[in-house]
């Protein structure tokens, strides 16, 4: 059984906040240069070429690309095999959290008592943690840090099953109309479709960890998400929000099986500046 | 495209001038005859001092009207920025300053503009109530481009903590900016620059 010391995991999720939030990923680059070609709106344009120095200047000057340094939002993928020591490892990972988001001049977020009081935790802790136990003996980490803005303008639906194929794209479009401008575009949107309530939501936002625009592995999930990707860009929303044809730099969809009854679909929506970065101990 | 419209605005004496690429100069505070001035699809650059506050701090300062207390600042003329910076490095005055969505504002927006706020800027579509307010009050609300906070900061000069300091990211600021760039969203008139965006390149 492989040992993996508590220390090492605060010290891999402190490095990952802050790379996250500098460096925009060159998937999310290559996409936006790709749509910024074919931009037909100038005022689109300019909006890409801006979204495009801006990961520049980030990079260069050692700074987050968004002042929303997001709810951090980790997923580890926990090899049977492996065996945490040295202490708790929901600490350890909070404890990377609090010092990436100190170390890097990252804007802490969270509030407790969400409801009444709604006080600054002055360190971005708790993070929201998503565990899956897997084969092997390593841990995988991801680091997703998300802003409040895209999630807003998440959505759950409980469709019928005789809503059929054509229910959970208009499910989807309208999700993304209704966003509009909210959600800094061009978006990301991350569909999740199948299991229950919970599972589907936690589908749309794990599909927002693959690299932007790289198809699903099934041709017929693929086919779907390029459907979806074409009508959501015929809304004209644009970069922005201020017209254009690029509303959406992609579409990502994962399934699960369901039960009989049932068609769950979520829609989780990421802005343009899509940052997640991962590491294997 | 909503942009083009801007030739037809003239100079207007060192507070509001045509400039190359149809951008617009403007000088806080804002006057009535600027706003009437500038329409939906205008890009202006904004240089002064603009006062920046989110959720929390318009809540504090609605409380504030509600109880008949005055606001920490002279609201007369002046520019609300929906923004929460990111904590500004050694050396810097800020850090990433981009703007937030505004929709959560619009409990309040209205209230400041009954006395005396002439200009919001944030990002997203604003209510019904909002925007009817603007054309009352008139008051003008400018987008800027969200996720681009550390682009944005590189025209922030200076920034001060004016109140309500307990906040932290959401305290109540005041900063200098020199050729803040943004795009009328909202006019005096009713036009908004999302609702032309849309109608013009829809291919639904």
């Amino acid at each position: 059984m492989k040992e993996i010391h508590s220390d090492q995991i605060t010290e891999t999720v402190t490095r990952l906040c802050v790379e996250s939030n500098y460096y925009l990923g060159e998937d999310v680059l290559a996409a936006l240069r790709r749509y910024r070609e074919a931009e037909v709106s100038p005022v689109g344009r300019e909006v890409l070429d801006q979204i495009l120095e801006n990961a520049e200047i980030a990079r260069d000057e050692q700074m987050p690309l968004c002042q929303d340094c997001g709810l951090t939002v980790v997923f580890l993928e926990l090899g049977q095999e492996a065996h945490v020591v040295g202490g708790d490892l929901n600490e350890a990972i909070a404890e990377g959290v609090r010092q990436g988001y100190k170390d890097g001049y990252l804007r802490k977020s969270m509030v407790q008592r969400p409801f009444s009081a709604r006080i600054n935790t002055k360190d971005n802790t708790p993070p929201v943690l998503h565990t899956t136990i897997v084969p092997g003996d390593r841990l995988r980490i991801i680091v997703a840090p998300k802003g409040g803005g895209s999630e807003n303008m998440s959505q759950l639906g409980m469709l019928k099953p005789a809503d059929g194929r054509e229910g959970v794209i208009k499910f989807v479009v309208e999700a993304a109309r209704r966003a509009g401008a909210n959600p800094c575009p061009p978006i990301i949107v991350g569909v999740g479709v199948g299991g229950s309530a919970e599972k589907v939501l936690w589908l749309a936002k794990h599909s927002l960890l693959r690299n932007v625009g790289q198809p699903h592995a099934d041709p017929e999930v693929a086919e779907l998400e390029a459907e979806i990707l074409e009508r959501v860009n015929r809304l004209g929303i644009g970069p922005q929000g201020f017209g254009g044809l690029t509303t959406a730099l992609a579409v990502h969809v994962e399934t699960f099986p369901c039960h009989i009854a049932s068609m769950p679909v979520a829609v989780n929506i990421q802005c343009h500046s899509a940052r997640h970065k991962e590491a294997t101990l | 495209m909503p942009c083009l419209l801007a030739p037809c605005v003239a100079p207007l004496k060192g507070r509001l001038e045509l400039i190359k690429e149809q951008i617009m100069q403007l000088t806080t505070p804002l006057t009535n005859e600027v706003i009437e001035q500038l329409h939906a699809g205008d890009k202006v650059s904004i240089s002064g001092v603009i006062y920046v506050g989110r959720d929390a701090a318009h809540k504090r300062l609605v409380a504030a009207l509600d109880a008949g207390e005055p606001l920490p600042f002279d609201v007369q003329g002046q520019i609300i920025y929906y923004m929460g910076p990111s904590p500004a490095k050694p050396g810097w005055p800020i850090g990433s300053a981009g703007p937030t969505t505004s929709y959560r504002m619009d409990p309040y927006a209205p209230r400041l503009m009954e006395v005396g706020l002439k200009g919001m800027i944030g990002k997203g579509n604003r209510s019904r109530a909002v925007r009817e307010a603007m054309q009352k009050h008139k008051a003008l609300y400018f987008g800027a481009i969200g996720g681009a906070g550390a682009l944005i900061a590189k025209s922030i000069k200076s920034a001060e903590v004016v109140a309500y300091d307990d906040l932290g990211a959401e305290a109540l600021r005041r900063l200098e900016v020199e050729d803040f760039p943004a795009i009328v969203i909202n006019d005096v008139y009713g036009g908004d620059a999302y609702e032309d965006g849309v109608k013009q390149y829809s291919r639904e």
